[in-house]
């Protein structure tokens, strides 16, 4: 297979980037958009170029790092996939591809294809924990969870922070992201105590590092790699909304 | 309070109630439109009853209150939204992942308030302050607001402009309503598809209503 790309070059924070066009022959349907990445920048080392810079960790979806916006999508043309899973078989061969790094003025890019996505860590550090002594772990059935909390829980807590409902969103809304930790959270007994102050604090956080506001779109449910749902979200709104009556 | 109203679901939560309330308005409003259908006396003695009520001539200040939350909020909204990206996307598919309407609520809502302009200064306006003919119904002189409602509705461009400001407004509640539940968190796995559904229905409803009353007129009139 061959395409043309069309790639986001940005040498640093503070320069002005650019998309540059390149040409790649040689693709096959197996790789990986990364393994395609790296391909090209195997041509462009021989050359003596720079490589395109961009992230990436797991490769298995896991760690949220593959952040890449292709061809208008937030990681690419499939659903509920990470950018590192999706294969080139996916295109159309001759394809253009036009790929850009999250864009969000609390996501700024640092070089090529990467966007600062610290902020997230922010919010996380803002609440999107539970407040417990140290000490040994406690016996694991002494907390009592029921099979549907655990389930829904577990729905949230497969969030990878990979920063794809900020990008996907018109609005740059980090809503489902922190929706997830709040909603991941809130339905186990440790973390319910805490609900309604913590959905405070990460929405305070989220809007203070100017995320905008969610207008329920549903694009971010739409490519999250891992389907995190809008009913998050929901839950979200009544632990905020609730949150005046906290006792 | 403070930290409730500055805080960005605290906004939404204006914009979403306020949403609501205009909603649960509009059926009242069409409601009163369709005694159109039955005839003159009819339809002056209701608007008479609307123009005079106790209880509704309390409501209409809350009306244009919600209005103007409604307004207010989501401009300040969509400011502070536009500015969470600075630099856009080159290229921005939406196709798969989000409705039309979602994606355009601002404009379509800009569009509605043109349209209520227009709608106020014809109706409204004029049955507040402007020179009305009265007719008498047992003994009490009641504005003719059917013959000044039929009368707009047998111009084909004012009823362009319903049929417009009703689809706007279609279109702005396909959105809005699921929206407005999902912004005060009435809204799960189970009521997500049913609030799809009513809110269809309901934009049907009113949507239909709004543009086939005075097609309805426009029609009645060239066919004689
Ligand atoms: S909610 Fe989905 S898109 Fe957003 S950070 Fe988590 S995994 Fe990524
Ligand atoms: S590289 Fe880890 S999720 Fe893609």
């Amino acid at each position: 297979m061959e395409f043309k790309l069309k790639i986001w070059r940005q040498k640093d924070a503070r320069s002005q980037g650019r998309f540059v066009d390149y040409s790649i022959t040689g693709v096959t349907g197996n790789m990986s958009f990364l393994e395609m990445l790296d391909y090209l920048n195997k041509t462009l080392i021989e050359k003596g170029d720079d490589p395109v810079a961009y992230e990436h960790d797991c490769r298995e979806g896991i760690c949220g790092s593959c952040a890449l916006y292709i061809n208008g999508r937030a990681h690419g043309p499939a659903d509920e996939i990470a950018t590192c899973e999706v294969r080139m078989r996916l295109f159309k061969d001759g394809e253009t591809i036009v790929v850009e790094p999250w864009r969000a003025k609390s996501f700024p890019v640092i070089k090529d294809l990467i966007a600062d996505r610290q902020a997230l860590d922010k919010i996380m550090q803002a609440g999107g924990f539970i407040s417990v002594n140290a000490g040994s772990a406690p016996e694991a059935n002494s907390i009592p969870v029921s099979r549907e909390s655990a389930d829904d829980a577990f729905d949230a807590a497969i969030c990878i922070g990979c920063g794809a409902c900020v990008a996907a969103c018109k609005n740059s809304s980090a809503m489902l992201f922190v929706a997830a930790k709040v909603s991941h959270l809130a339905l186990l007994p440790q973390g319910r105590k805490e609900a309604r102050k913590r959905a405070l604090a990460m929405v305070a956080k989220m809007d203070e590092l100017g995320f905008g506001s969610c207008t329920n779109t549903t694009a971010c449910e739409t490519e999250c790699p891992k389907g995190i749902s809008m009913t998050h979200i929901a839950r979200l709104n009544r632990e905020f909304l609730l949150s005046g009556f906290q006792t | 309070m403070g930290s409730f109203i500055n805080a960005s679901i605290g906004k939404k939560f204006l914009v979403s109630i306020s949403g609501l309330f205009l909603i649960s308005f509009l059926a009242v409003h069409l409601t009163v439109n369709l005694f159109l259908l039955a005839g003159q006396e009819s339809y002056n003695l209701v608007a008479h009853f609307m123009a005079t009520d106790r209880v509704i001539s309390f409501l209409e200040p809350m009306l244009a209150v919600g209005f103007l939350l409604h307004i207010a909020y989501s401009v300040i909204l969509t400011i502070s939204n536009q500015k969470a990206r600075p630099q856009k996307f080159a290229e921005v598919d939406t196709s798969r992942s989000s409705s039309w309407p979602s994606q355009n609520m601002f404009v379509l809502g800009g569009l509605i308030l043109a349209f209520l302009v227009l709608h106020l200064s014809n109706f409204w306006y004029v049955m507040q302050f402007g020179e009305m003919d009265y007719i008498m119904y047992d003994g009490i002189a009641v504005k003719d607001a059917y013959t000044l409602v039929t009368g707009k509705f047998v111009i084909w461009y004012h009823v362009l402009a319903y049929v417009a400001g009703a689809v706007f407004l279609g279109f702005h509640l396909l959105h809005g309503f699921q929206s407005s539940f999902l912004t005060l968190g009435l809204y799960n796995k189970k009521w997500r598809r049913r609030l799809e559904i009513i809110g269809i229905l309901y934009t049907i409803f009113i949507a239909a209503g709004f543009s086939l009353i005075p097609l309805y007129f426009l029609i009645g009139h060239y066919a004689g």
